[in-house]
């Protein structure tokens, strides 16, 4: 229990460390997405730095777990934690949406090493996912697919279609991270077009559905072990998220979802980002 | 005179069948319309590699890309209406910006689908597809043509659109014609030195019945079968400009953005002033109706094309 704790209370630390990053990048590029870059930070640091079968040495291994970041505009926390991993080099992240640079505004595949598909118009990545895991069954391997959604993004009529289609083909070495952070650009996901029962909804379409806190990172691990485990279905994971995550005034702000903290917020931030990591460092 | 027909389709699902031992890597995905594009020939021979994907054309397309992605040389069919307009996003962030290895092959392009009217005849495919950066567009014009360009698909890496008409189409080429066919390399089956007619697809055939009815009348046509309409042969429509006194293009297409608006930038860009005029759907939604009325009063047909030949002779 005691060597539990500190593996994840490690993790804890790479969060924080990503979530710097991110604010780090979005001052400097004066424009992105810091909401749904921070409420992704803790699923995604559980899959690539604990869950995931990866090797950044050769980011076209056949036989790699795929991550799909279907919500493309959480670029910065994927850049971030790909350049930590070292698939390149983390000074590439101070040149975010820069011109002559390589990270894109939204991720590009062809480009950016360890970027699985090019994302940023919404609603693709599980459809993209699902050919993955045909692939994979096709070829006998043994890898497993990983599809991060927003909730907002499942207004879009082909997630619904992939849906089916990942039921019907039974892909339980499918499975989709829902970042349910109940905001959207034009406000609450409830009042924009609503989405619950969310569970009902993915039940419905053939879905074994896990819900935990999505910034728990044990809690996150333990879905996706049971996740791998169930069979003949895809399982979909809701993460319970706060949009802005770790920054307390960007927190459930929706005025944060597209816009890059000035020179103030960029400093109060950074100072949060520093308190949160002196206090994991000194917990027990 | 009674000509040999086939149908692209069946070269294409024949195809597909035929080359699936050579290419073990290629995948062919439908959405519900495999008897009609033909894919169900591919998926009888090869049921694990065959994917039906339902009324669902978004899914199926970036599903395309998922399994491209992991190597495999992913084959997406529907009608041209559907693998195109209503998919364009999809083909644009998924197959072209990710330069995907993913061939989005069309049935039923063009008017002469016919009876089903303007909701399934497709004009605009071709300006959707050629205005992507990284895409391949390819219109076969006939079934020997289009096995030799379906192999010439699996074989090349990339992203490509093809698409064939829905009917029977004469055969025009030998198998020996066929031997050094090149994507972005186009055909020339007649020769000629008054005018210059660029045709594609299903327009081909209405070409070289125009060569006959203008040879009758004293004049010589140079055909050209432009089945590669992106990279275009930019080259060949040099040399036509230079050997031939007018060029018409023919298309079962918008005279917007399709081969016509092709050849025509070709042709501003070298500052050419050849008489030059665009056979084509003159920007419009067309209508039920045999293919044969159709082309007539749409006036794509072999007659039109010589009235436009004649006209632009005698500037």
């Amino acid at each position: 229990m005691a060597k539990q704790q500190a593996f994840l209370k490690e993790l804890d630390l790479i969060a924080v460390k990503i979530r710097t990053h991110i604010i780090e990048m979005l001052y400097r590029a004066k424009s992105g997405h810091p909401g749904g870059s921070l409420s992704a930070v803790e699923a995604m640091v559980a899959l690539y730095f604990h869950h995931m079968h990866i090797n950044p040495k050769n980011p076209k291994d056949p036989d790699r777990d795929r991550f799909i970041l279907s919500k493309g505009h959480a670029a910065p926390t994927l850049y971030a934690i790909l350049a930590e991993l070292g698939y390149f080099h983390t000074d590439e992240l101070l040149y975010l949406r820069q011109i002559n640079h390589m990270l894109q505004g939204h991720p590009v595949c062809t480009h950016i090493p360890g970027v699985e598909a090019s994302t940023g118009s919404l609603g693709h990545g599980l459809s993209f996912g699902n050919g993955v895991a045909l692939a994979g069954n096709l070829d006998k391997k043994t890898y497993r697919v990983y599809v991060l959604l927003g909730d907002g993004e499942t207004d879009e009529g082909q997630i619904w279609e992939a849906a089916a289609a990942a039921s019907h083909y039974k892909l339980d070495n499918l499975c989709a991270l829902l970042d349910r952070n109940y905001l959207q650009i034009d406000g609450n996901t409830e009042d924009v077009m609503k989405l619950e029962s969310i569970r009902r909804r993915w039940e419905a379409f053939g879905w074994n559905v896990i819900e935990v806190n999505g910034h728990n990172i044990g809690e996150i691990i333990d879905a996706l072990l049971l996740a791998s485990d169930h069979k003949h279905q895809p399982t979909i994971i809701i993460l319970n998220t706060v949009k802005g995550k770790g920054v307390s005034f960007m927190e459930n702000n929706i005025d944060f979802h597209g816009v890059a903290p000035n020179e103030m917020e960029y400093k109060l931030a950074m100072k949060e980002l520093a308190e949160q990591q002196r206090a994991l460092e000194a917990a027990e | 005179m009674n000509k040999a027909m086939a149908n692209p389709r069946d070269a294409y699902g024949e195809t597909l069948a035929e080359i699936g031992d050579k290419y073990p890597n290629i995948v062919v995905l439908d959405a519900d319309l495999s008897k009609s594009t033909k894919t169900i020939l591919f998926a009888k021979k090869y049921p694990q590699r065959f994917f039906e994907m339902g009324i669902a054309e978004a899914n199926m397309i970036s599903t395309a890309a998922g399994l491209a992605s992991t190597g495999k040389i992913a084959f997406a069919s529907t009608f041209a209406v559907f693998a195109t307009g209503r998919v364009y996003d999809q083909i644009r962030m998924d197959v072209a910006y990710s330069q995907a290895n993913v061939k989005v092959f069309a049935t039923h392009g063009g008017i002469s689908v016919g009876k089903d009217g303007a909701s399934h005849q497709m004009i605009e495919d071709i300006a959707l597809m050629r205005v992507l950066p990284n895409m391949t567009v390819i219109t076969p014009s006939d079934a020997p043509q289009t096995k030799r360009l379906v192999e010439l698909m699996a074989q090349t890496p990339g992203p490509m659109y093809a698409r064939v008409g829905r009917a029977n189409a004469p055969i025009i080429y030998t198998k020996e014609d066929l031997a050094s066919l090149q994507l972005g390399k186009g055909l020339v089956p007649r020769e000629g030195d008054d005018v210059t007619i660029i045709a594609c697809g299903t327009m081909v055939d209405q070409a070289l019945d125009a060569y006959t009815r203008l040879k009758d009348k004293g004049i010589t046509a140079r055909i050209v079968d432009m089945h590669t309409i992106k990279p275009l042969d930019t080259a060949l429509i040099l040399d036509c400009v230079k050997h031939t006194n007018a060029i018409l293009t023919a298309e079962e297409h918008s005279i917007i953005g399709g081969l016509g608006s092709a050849v025509s930038e070709v042709l501003a860009e070298h500052a050419s002033s050849i008489p030059f005029y665009r056979i084509g759907v003159r920007d419009m939604f067309c209508e039920s109706g045999e293919p044969e009325e159709l082309l007539d009063k749409y006036e794509l047909s072999a007659p039109h094309i010589v009235t436009a030949a004649q006209h632009l002779l005698k500037h």
